[in-house]
């Protein structure tokens, strides 16, 4: 990053390409603006999202009712996977695996950051566009083709990976172990390394965006807290994908180059390996050093847009702005150094685990805090329900319940018994498949009028919310009591266990949930692309919003604003600040004599 | 085809409420409200969702109480289960004040401050105190957490006595075998490429070593005798030869062993690690007696599998190429667990649902089942643990050590083409003689 590249030779840079006409390909394809890209990206994402729903719900069929024919699971899987529309169990297994793999990087990692950080970054710092715009692209269309490979890797002989997103070796390493892991795991492990790229690239662009090229007076203590939360969620990106790729890279090797970095005295298939000296367990390192970052990675952007729209909506500034910058640098640095709590019964030396739980609980500390901030900001507000101020508060309910989960689990005592069953199922998804969707589609309807320059439908926007969540809670929560009751995840089915059979009903309420659930969600996908083309025109600034992006037109024009870039003289959240007439002050706005910042 | 229908009722459903929001679109186009412009009717709705939503979560969490609560894992039969579910307790009353206090105090404030343009928001950017003080608090109550749950994990995870009883697990894909040493109260070494057919757990003799590598070596004289003489296409010529060059070396490598393990049969005598194996026990049964510690130790064959005990709360992970371990105090029989009014009640619900669907009757047993996927029939790879008093465990004991280890059918490893069967009877220095030309 030279001298240069600063907003003001960005800005200089832009303007003489404002006026020229842009090709098809160049617009709609292959853009360099960071607003297509965000749309790029989220358009990709509903569409993974989709699949891997449909996924949940041919194995929550399964689940509910094993061993009958589904005719909607045999349209999906035909008669190879799914004879008479029976699920089988390898199949089973793979649709476990993608739907995990999809979900967490594919919606929630890509999706989310990508949509969000892309689409906001320069409109709330105030850049033309991405440090990078070249790299920005390329970063997209890594993320499509990783994408495609996932997809592809649905069709191939044995199927898709099939030993858990987690891939574990020597499952994941070994064909003869379980089908999904000939092709498919090799098409996994591409599609993984080609959307590690992607992220990188993405992740590299949105730190020196975020560092470089914010506009005059946009201090960091006065940047909205999506960026803050954006900005942390990069450099976790940054340093911990790279960790991924290595042992993705290793798995490889041990799979197509006979090495033995995960593989030891193993006996398969009535023949003895000949690798030796390997440690499965130097996967699980790398990969939990990855993938509790990934948790955050998942969240944070989450927790930030909430942040923005609960103030926004409640007409009042966020709580404690400090505290919240300081919970996300602590929430950060501390999921660097949590990531044995994912293997606390794999064998690891006791006292390294007693570290363990003693970093990982600490991380309560600062979420805690992001929950009372939350709960006081909407104390004496004056809170506008739209549908993304909804979703936010969902967030935070859900928030709670899945933090609080976590306690237990991090406990390793009591991890022992709640160890890979339903209990765990539960948790993750109370906080990944709840709060962090849901801090998606807040962020989707609360940015949809600066996305397309359209409003989505608000009661279909209610309709969506209220079933979601109450089916929501209606999948996810009951999990934690079959989990305590003793029943794994990743089972085929329970009937091999009697000592399962009373809960078997409550597989059958998550299953009824899930599907008025997935249900809903095409109240969603209609609203969201029926608004695209006809929803009504939205106003430059519907929220009545402090921050930067409602400053830039309606249309969408490559560089943000046909002026010069702003100047900032405050902190976005003057909302109802006293002796001000309106109850919200933009960023924009000088500081009147003798009045003080915040 | 019902399921079907209500499927297509359900999409139908969908389209008709999205149907009936256009319409309301358009009127409120029509009378000219902006889509952003939230009205306060509708803000009152949400407001009154949110109070009803907070009743319903609550009232939902204690149907599911009241219903489950007697369906979840019956009281632990194991010193650490008890310790463990004791925590959970504490936990769970820990925890459950601040998920009423921040659920009622999230849905209150959302529903009272709701929307109104004759108010203003109190203006409150920050209050270091507050903010202090739900720091501290938080912190205060995570260290008792810690402190009490680490007491814990410290017990657990000490080492057992070494007058535990010593019991090996073995898992692979997809069933679990038990090893229990025999008179000499040691496990004997084992080593994964001396599994075979009569030895699934690859357990280390004179005898073991000897009679693997004569089937290596008549393995390696068949492929042999198929490159010397046979006609042979290309890729099938070269698939024997990467085949046999394997076979070599690890009959290189079970030479090796037997090297060592001749070494330390000079050196100790009876006392040998690899004389120890000769009368352990391999069995499919597992039984452990009542008020006793036993250190349990895994081993898998082919992948991660997680030994779970879930009526004890006990669990480890089985690793290839690694030994874990965990231990237990076993508190209850089976036979007086199968008598608690709680698992009778438990047992009698269940059986309930299984007439219904005119399956087999339940008998309570405690199961050891796999808690890591693993594959196909991941979700059905279970053995029975049976708890008993001391003495009856000595009678099951000193029976099992009379039965040898019958391999089942799903047992038997399928070796390659050719593969001689094992004579127990040939003599091991011929063998010895064959292959040491390497």
């Amino acid at each position: 990053m030279g001298a240069t590249t600063t907003a003001e030779a960005g800005h200089h840079g832009h303007d003489a390409h404002h006026h020229h006409e842009e090709s098809f390909i160049s617009k709609w394809i292959f853009s360099q603006d960071h607003k297509m890209i965000g749309k790029q990206f989220l358009v990709t994402a509903i569409f993974m999202a989709w699949v891997a729903v449909i996924m949940s719900i041919i194995f929550r069929l399964q689940l509910a009712w094993p061993g009958e024919g589904f005719a909607f699971t045999n349209f999906f899987l035909g008669e190879k996977w799914a004879p008479g529309g029976i699920l089988d169990p390898n199949m089973y297994l793979a649709l476990v695996t993608i739907h995990g793999t999809i979900m967490v990087f594919f919606v929630l990692t890509g999706g989310l950051s990508g949509t969000f950080a892309n689409l906001l970054i320069p409109l709330q710092v105030g850049a033309r566009d991405m440090a990078s715009g070249f790299i920005n692209m390329l970063s997209y269309w890594f993320f499509f083709l990783s994408s495609m490979v996932m997809l592809s890797s649905l069709f191939v002989e044995g199927g898709p990976a099939s030993a858990g997103w987690t891939i574990y070796p020597p499952l994941s390493a070994l064909p003869q172990t379980i089908p999904g892991s000939g092709a498919g795991m090799t098409l996994w492990l591409v599609s993984m390394t080609l959307f590690i790229a992607s992220s990188l690239m993405g992740g590299l662009n949105y730190v020196v965006t975020i560092l470089n090229l914010r506009t005059k007076g946009m201090k960091m203590t006065r940047m909205p807290l999506t960026m803050w939360a954006i900005f942390i969620t990069a450099v976790l990106g940054v340093l911990s994908f790279p960790v991924l790729l290595s042992a993705a890279l290793l798995l490889l090797m041990d799979r197509v180059m006979g090495t033995s970095f995960y593989l030891s005295e193993i006996h398969v298939a009535g023949e003895a390996l000949d690798n030796v000296g390997g440690s499965p367990i130097l996967f699980q390192h790398l990969f939990w050093f990855l993938g509790h970052p990934e948790v955050y990675i998942v969240l944070l952007p989450a927790l930030g847009i909430t942040s923005e729209i609960i103030s926004t909506n409640a007409r009042k500034p966020i709580f404690g702005y400090r505290a919240m910058i300081g919970s996300i640098l602590a929430i950060g640095f501390l999921s660097f150094i949590v990531w044995g709590h994912h293997m606390f019964i794999t064998g690891m030396n006791p006292f390294l685990g007693s570290v363990f739980v003693f970093t990982t609980l600490l991380i309560a500390i600062p979420s805690a805090v992001k929950v009372f901030n939350y709960i006081t900001t909407l104390w004496r507000g004056n809170i506008v329900f739209t549908p993304g101020m909804l979703f936010s508060i969902g967030l935070v309910a859900t928030f709670i319940a899945g933090g609080l989960t976590g306690i237990i689990l991090a406990d390793s005592a009591l991890d022992i018994n709640v160890h890979d069953t339903y209990f765990v199922v539960a948790h993750f998804h109370i906080v990944m498949g709840m709060s962090a969707i849901f801090g998606m589609f807040a962020g989707i309807y609360h940015w949809f009028p600066k996305m397309y320059g359209k409003m989505m439908n608000t009661k279909l926007g209610y309709a969506h919310f209220w079933i979601t969540f109450v089916c929501a809670f209606g999948v996810f929560f009951p999990m934690h009591f079959i989990g305590l009751a003793g029943a794994p995840r990743r089972y085929y089915s329970y009937s091999e266990f009697p000592m399962f059979d009373t809960v078997v009903d409550l597989n059958v309420l998550v299953t009824v949930f899930a599907i008025i659930g997935a249900m809903a969600q095409i109240l969603f996908t209609y609203n969201f692309f029926y608004s695209i083309w006809r929803g009504p025109k939205a106003v430059q600034n519907p929220w009545r919003s402090n921050t930067l992006e409602w400053t830039t037109p309606v249309e969408h024009l490559h560089g943000n604003w046909p002026g010069p870039i702003p100047t900032v003289y405050r902190w976005p959240y003057d909302y109802s600040k006293p002796g001000k007439e309106d109850d919200f002050v933009p960023q924009t706005v000088p500081l009147e004599a003798g009045e003080e910042e915040h | 085809m019902t399921k079907l229908l209500i499927l297509l009722v359900l999409v139908l459903g969908i389209l008709a409420i999205a149907q009936l929001a256009r319409v309301y679109e358009l009127t409120s186009r029509m009378r000219g409200k902006r889509e952003e412009d939230i009205s306060p009717a509708d803000n009152r709705l949400n407001a009154n969702l949110m109070w009803v939503f907070l009743i319903t979560y609550f009232g939902f969490f204690l149907w599911l109480l009241i219903r489950y609560s007697d369906k979840m894992l019956p009281i632990a039969a194991s010193e650490q289960g008890e310790s463990t579910d004791w925590l959970l307790n504490f936990n769970w009353v820990i925890l459950f004040i601040p998920f009423v206090i921040t659920n009622v105090l999230l849905f209150t404030f959302a529903a009272k401050y709701v929307h109104n343009k004759n108010r203003r928001a109190f203006w409150q950017p920050h209050n270091n105190k507050l903010e202090l003080i739900w720091t501290v608090i938080p912190a205060a109550v995570l260290a008792v957490i810690i402190i009490y749950g680490l007491r814990t994990w410290n017990t657990i995870t000490s080492p057992a006595s070494p007058d535990a009883i010593q019991v090996e697990l073995y898992a692979k894909q997809f069933d679990w075998t038990a090893r229990y040493p025999g008179a000499d109260g040691v496990l004997g070494a084992s080593d994964f490429r001396l599994i075979n057919g009569t030895n699934p757990l690859g357990i280390v003799t004179p005898e073991s070593v000897a009679g693997r590598l004569l089937e290596l070596q008549e393995e390696i004289a068949g492929i042999d005798d198929m490159l010397a003489n046979d006609v042979l296409p290309d890729s099938k010529r070269d698939e024997l030869t990467d085949q046999v060059e394997r076979l070599r070396r690890h009959r290189s490598r079970v030479i090796n062993l037997r090297t060592v393990m001749e070494l330390d049969i000079k050196e100790n005598g009876n006392a040998s690690i690899y004389m120890a194996g000769a009368d352990d026990i391999v069995t499919k049964d597992f039984y452990l007696p009542v008020k006793q510690e036993a250190r349990l130790l895994i081993r898998s064959r082919d992948v991660i599998h997680s030994a779970y005990i879930p009526h004890m709360r006990v669990q480890m992970n089985a690793v290839p190429g690694m030994t874990t371990s965990m231990k237990m105090v076993p508190t209850i029989t089976t036979d007086s667990m199968r008598t608690i009014p709680e698992v009778v009640n438990k047992v009698n619900d269940i059986n309930a649902i299984r007439q219904g669907q005119g399956k087999e009757a339940y008998v309570f047993d405690y199961l050891l089942l796999c808690n890591k996927i693993c594959g196909a029939s991941h979700y059905n790879m279970q053995m029975t643990l049976t708890v008993t008093s001391a003495a009856e465990y000595e009678a099951w004991y000193k029976e099992a050590q009379k039965k040898p280890f019958q391999a089942t059918d799903a047992e038997a490893v399928p070796e390659p083409a050719a593969a001689p069967s094992v004579d127990d009877n040939a003599v091991p220095a011929d063998a010895q003689a064959a292959v040491r030309p390497n």
